[in-house]
């Protein structure tokens, strides 16, 4: 069972180092023009909103990581 | 960085001994008071006094203001102010239980000193990767963190001596970091946090002489929140988090909503005859980290309590990994 913990500690931070590659090199460079002082604005809503559906799917994917590590202990 | 030395040995000198000495007063005047609640881990009825808030709130405010003396930074400045909201916070979760929502709302509002000093910088650094900056989405962050920080921390003050003996890896491990990436006044800055937690462990591990309290357990949590804002080490201090971010995954998961522990009807772990703990074979109970930790078979709290040690040692050197990872770049 404390190996299971080691190895979900080491799953939910290769999770971070994952998600920190797609926030610098995907949502930091994007940028919106043609809405003039409001491209700024618009670009951090909009990298906002991507944000928070990578952190959705990073609570989704740890979930699933969670329940095929624990899966014997959960259900006892 | 030859400067900094002073200072630093003082601000520990100063953090460890005002708790040391502080807390045993505080012990009788709660004994006195009658301000105690029962220790449930234990088989007898023992009685332990609580909140020991007020001497770990004492010792980092006495060493930041010797540090704010030597270095002059607003940046500390905003962590005392932050890190003393969260005490106040806690103090009044003490004496009056509040709804699950009081404290990370309460929290929220505890981080607008370090947005209203500038105490941070909003580029958000990954390794490997570099920084992603995202001006607006920063302030959002920062109002976030300290609930988070605060509440985690506070959630897993569930055994003798488990939040301060965590508190002392974790926090050092987070210096270590500072140190790595160079940011040296800040690490000087984050070193009286592992040193009052070290203090406040001497009376906290097992058998507890006093609690934290939801006042103690928010005030190490909201400046270990504080102090990785405005060291620019988001992602190292949650890395170091690690062990307790997992029994806040587990537990809101499980019980699938924001809610006081207390409120919980049914407990993850239960007692053997002896008195040693066990999972629990109820299947609506929460799952929590230290139902996992005994889902191999009944521990004593002492063999539980280190079993989390393990776990922020393990996660504390990871982050020690990732901030040598922040210098690479690929």
């Amino acid at each position: 069972m404390k190996s299971a913990l080691f190895g979900f500690l080491f799953g939910m931070w290769i999770l971070i180092l994952v998600g920190g590659g797609i926030a610098v090199t995907i949502l930091g460079p994007f940028s919106i023009s043609g809405f003039d002082e409001f491209d700024r604005f618009i670009g951090s809503v909009i990298k906002a909103i991507v944000a928070i559906l990578l952190v959705v799917m990073w609570i989704l994917i740890l979930s699933k990581l969670k329940n095929w590590i624990f899966r014997k202990e959960i259900k006892s | 960085m030859i400067e900094l030395i002073l200072p630093a040995v003082v601000s520990c000198i100063i953090a460890f001994f005002v708790v040391f000495v502080m807390t045993p007063p505080l012990i009788k005047f709660l004994e006195k008071r009658n301000l105690t609640v029962k220790d449930v881990n234990k088989k007898d009825d023992v009685m332990v006094v609580r909140p020991g808030g007020p001497s770990i709130i004492v010792g980092i405010i006495a060493s930041e203001i010797v540090l704010y003396a030597f270095l002059q930074l607003n940046e500390i400045l905003a962590i005392i102010i932050t890190t003393s909201i969260a005490f106040v916070i806690g103090y009044i979760d003490d004496k009056k239980v509040m709804s699950g929502w009081f404290k990370p709302v309460a929290l929220a509002i505890a981080a607008i000193p370090l947005i209203a000093f500038g105490a941070y910088n909003s580029d958000l650094a990954f390794p490997l990767f570099g920084t992603v900056q995202i001006p607006i989405l920063y302030l959002a962050l920062i109002v976030l963190i300290i609930p988070i920080t605060g509440n985690t921390i506070n959630s897993i003050d569930v055994l003798n001596g488990v939040a301060s003996g965590f508190m002392v890896i974790a926090s050092f491990s987070l210096s270590i970091c500072l140190f790595i990436v160079q940011n040296y006044e800040i690490a000087i800055v984050s070193l009286p946090l592992g040193f009052v937690s070290l203090a406040f462990y001497k009376y906290h591990k097992i058998p507890s002489k006093i609690f934290p309290g939801d006042s103690g357990a928010l005030t190490f949590g909201a400046m270990y929140g504080a102090i990785a804002i405005v060291g620019g080490v988001e992602i190292l201090a949650a890395v170091a988090l690690l062990p307790a971010v997992i029994n806040s995954f587990l537990f809101l998961s499980s019980v699938k909503r924001v809610t006081e522990h207390r409120q919980i009807k049914t407990k993850p772990v239960e007692h053997t005859d002896d008195f040693r703990l066990k999972a629990t074979d109820d299947k609506t109970a929460p799952v929590t980290l230290v139902r996992l930790i005994l889902a191999g078979g009944p521990l004593s709290e002492k063999q539980v309590g280190f079993a989390i040690f393990k776990l922020a040692i393990f996660s504390g050197i990871l982050a020690i990994i990732t901030a040598f990872m922040m210098g690479v770049s690929l």
